[in-house]
């Protein structure tokens, strides 16, 4: 208990002290954010670190931007939030699935400073908020061009953990990859990890070499783009969680392996989160952004995708982003062929979140 | 010209001496790396090794904290010298540890929720158990086949990593986790729950088994025939041989150990501080306790100032990297610098420098 309540002091002590400034006008909002990766990773880290720079950018000298890098997801994760709710932060934003846990334990013992989880569900306290974005709807996109696009016929996908949020993108993916090819197969390669660099290259590599022309990855890293430019222009992927435009064109001149990309882009909300703490307005929340609110983006298309392919491939933006179609509209059927969704029939939330099973089609089980 | 010269025998002086000159080197060339960062080198020295400890405002959290990082480090680096000094090489305490983990957390989930206090130490016991029979893989392959321990340890954690995945997404999921990775939470398992024996100390039940290891250890090598034939056989493996040593017996007993104490050290840390299997469970413990073991100079008392003073360098490293936003991998060169030091110190201790030109013999 002791050491509850001296937490519970400092707490108190250090939020009496910034109130106490605040009020005069002097004391900066402290927003602090925790990294899984490095945030030179390129992908899902460099990312959400762009969102802590445009609140920076957009509040200036009234908010004060602190961020750990590359914390693991256990143990350390709630040492590293202690520390960061002692030093005085008014707001942490814990960036990544497996803080879940760590976050909720330190969110009760600082009841005042207010925590937002991205992708997770527990909100165990008032003070904790969930965000999440609609990636499946980006990989929707991605998944119809990866369609039209293969020659194989074989198509890859680089997941990380069996979680609802990866299989929903697998699902979309080789749904709209069907749609658009019939004869599509899909190729799903579990690491394990969400940033290593190296796992990333190797998984690349081992479909590449089973024939898969099209690789899409859930993971955080450039790497797999790096190993489809080695095969010069025969292999192509896609940005992940960051634009990874310097994939756009290779050292020679020649198109890249990257053709678009799916872009996480959390800057409205961080701008939203943080204000809504210096108005004192910061309600606990569960916010599920996609297309429509500008959280999921899909960068430029390169030229080596054809006219008529990009043409299809704006009508599904513009369409999702309108509210007019839903990446998981029915008639779709899971795995073992009972039906999920009739025709017409557009999956709920709920489902979604909890998503466990792989649609018609997809071959292999999703690891148990 | 400057060349080194072989001493008849090690330096005494320098064995004590280079830790800290290593400690001190680390210090420079870490400041030098963080003024070229252009972060304030002074400062960044003293929120690792100073804040902290005396903080106001953090150490009170901090000093704690130093227990909790350091205890795994202790536990396994005390098993691994022990090897270590016989030339036994186990590398893969960090499979050790996960499966030790992973065994004990079973034991311990299977009876869910019994609430027995018998649950707890049955855990420890699974856990020690666990970690015994992953290392006795390369122990038995060692004496019957002559494989490398080294090897066989080493790819052994990836093994293991693999089972600790299977396990979160499998056997061990929560059953009431929607189907998330991850096993029930120990700490919300009174019976299984490896808490703090006296709150706001970080002192848990691993903490305990740490300080036990390193008396136990310490007793071992300077009091018992068989901490004798541990440092015989690694000093002189002849002589040991014609002294009667079981060269089989001492690595099936050094592996066995290192194993067994891993292993512990994976049970409190998941019953623990972590609380529950999850992919991401092991953070490299395992790895670091060979630092730890060498930077204590394979002494029981060494190593637990060598766990104490890695556990600083993490939690210091965390303040600085959120005070002065230097990067992460900045303090993981740091860490490195300290083991680079130290072996490149460790030269004096055999050696002595001569100036002038070499004699002829």
């Amino acid at each position: 208990m002791l050491r509850r309540t001296l937490l519970a002091t400092a707490a108190a002590a250090s939020m009496a002290l910034t109130g106490a400034a605040m009020a005069d006008g002097h004391e900066k909002t402290k927003a602090c954010f925790v990294y899984v990766g490095p945030i030179g990773d390129g992908g899902w880290t460099y990312q959400h670190h762009q969102g802590a720079l445009a609140v920076q950018e957009e509040f200036g000298d009234k908010v004060e931007i602190a961020y750990q890098e590359s914390v693991p997801e256990g143990a350390d994760a709630e040492r590293v939030l202690t520390q960061m709710a002692l030093s005085g932060c008014n707001i942490i934003f814990t960036t990544s699935f497996g803080y879940m846990d760590a976050t909720n334990a330190v969110a009760a013992k600082f009841p005042d400073i207010k925590f937002e989880h991205a992708t997770g569900y527990k909100r165990e306290h008032p003070n904790v908020s969930t965000y999440d974005a609609r990636f499946y709807e980006g990989r929707a996109v991605v998944g119809h061009i990866a369609g039209r696009m293969t020659k194989t016929n074989k198509i890859g996908y680089i997941a990380s953990f069996p979680i609802p949020e990866v299989i929903q993108g697998i699902n979309s993916y080789f749904h709209h990859a069907k749609k658009a090819n019939p004869d599509v197969e899909l190729v799903v390669t579990w690491v394990y990890t969400w940033f290593d660099p190296a796992k990333e290259a190797d998984a690349a590599r081992a479909m590449i070499d089973q024939g898969v022309d099209v690789i899409t990855a859930h993971t955080d890293s450039t790497a797999p783009l790096a190993e489809a430019a080695k095969e010069g222009g025969k292999v192509i992927g896609f940005g992940q969680a960051s634009d990874m435009a310097g994939f756009m064109t290779n050292d020679d001149g020649t198109p890249g392996p990257r053709v678009a990309s799916i872009i996480d882009n959390w800057n409205p909300y961080y701008i939203k989160r943080v204000k809504a703490v210096m108005d004192g307005t910061w309600e606990q929340g569960a916010s599920w952004a996609g297309m429509p609110e500008g959280e999921v983006v899909i960068g430029e298309m390169t030229d080596v995708i054809p006219a008529d392919v990009q043409a299809e491939v704006n009508e599904m933006i513009a369409a999702i982003t309108a509210g007019t179609y839903h990446p998981f509209t029915g008639p779709i059927n899971k795995q073992d062929g009972s039906a999920w969704l009739a025709d017409g029939e557009v999956a709920d939330d709920g489902t979604l979140a909890g998503m466990k099973f792989y649609i018609e089609g997809i071959t292999g089980d999703i690891p148990q | 010209m400057v060349r080194l010269e072989k001493r008849p025998s090690p330096s005494k002086t320098w064995t004590y001496l280079t830790p800290i000159v290593a400690v001190v080197a680390t210090m420079i060339a870490g400041g030098l790396m963080f003024a070229a960062l252009g972060k304030d080198p002074v400062e960044a020295i003293r929120i690792i090794f100073w804040d902290p400890l005396f903080h106001e405002q953090f150490a009170s959290f901090s000093r704690p904290q130093l227990l909790v990082k350091a205890a795994p480090l202790i536990l396994i680096a005390i098993g691994l010298s022990l090897g270590f000094r016989a030339g036994i090489w186990n590398i893969g305490a960090e499979g050790q540890y996960i499966m030790g983990a992973i065994v004990g957390a079973g034991i311990g989930l299977a009876f869910y929720p019994l609430d027995s206090f018998l649950v707890f130490p049955l855990m420890v016991i699974s856990g020690a158990i666990g970690g015994f029979l992953w290392a006795m893989i390369p122990g038995l392959l060692r004496v019957y086949f002559r494989t490398n321990e080294i090897l066989v340890s080493l790819l052994l954690v990836y093994v293991a990593e693999f089972i600790l995945a299977s396990m979160s997404l499998g056997l061990l999921r929560n059953p009431e986790g929607a189907g998330f990775p991850g096993s029930r939470n120990l700490k919300s398992y009174p019976a299984g729950h490896n808490a703090e024996l006296i709150a706001g100390t970080g002192m848990h039940w691993g903490v305990v088994a740490a300080f036990i290891a390193v008396i136990f250890a310490y007793i071992l090598l300077a009091r018992h025939m068989l901490g004798f034939q541990i440092k015989l056989a690694g000093q002189a493996p002849r002589a040991a041989r014609f002294g009667g040593v079981n060269p089989d017996r001492l690595i099936l007993f050094c592996l066995g150990i290192s194993g067994a104490l891993a292993g512990l050290a994976g049970l409190f840390e998941v019953s623990g501080p972590s609380g529950q299997i999850s992919i991401d469970f092991n953070v490299g413990y395992g790895f670091t306790a060979i630092i730890v073991a060498f930077l204590g100079r394979l002494h029981p008392i060494g190593i637990l100032l060598a766990g104490l003073l890695m556990a600083l360098t993490y939690i210091g490293g965390e303040l600085a990297s959120l005070m002065l936003g230097i990067p992460a991998a900045a303090i993981q060169a740091f860490q490195g610098m300290l083991l680079f030091f130290l072996l490149a110190v460790d030269v004096l201790t055999n050696y002595r420098i001569r100036f002038g030109k070499a004699e002829v013999a």
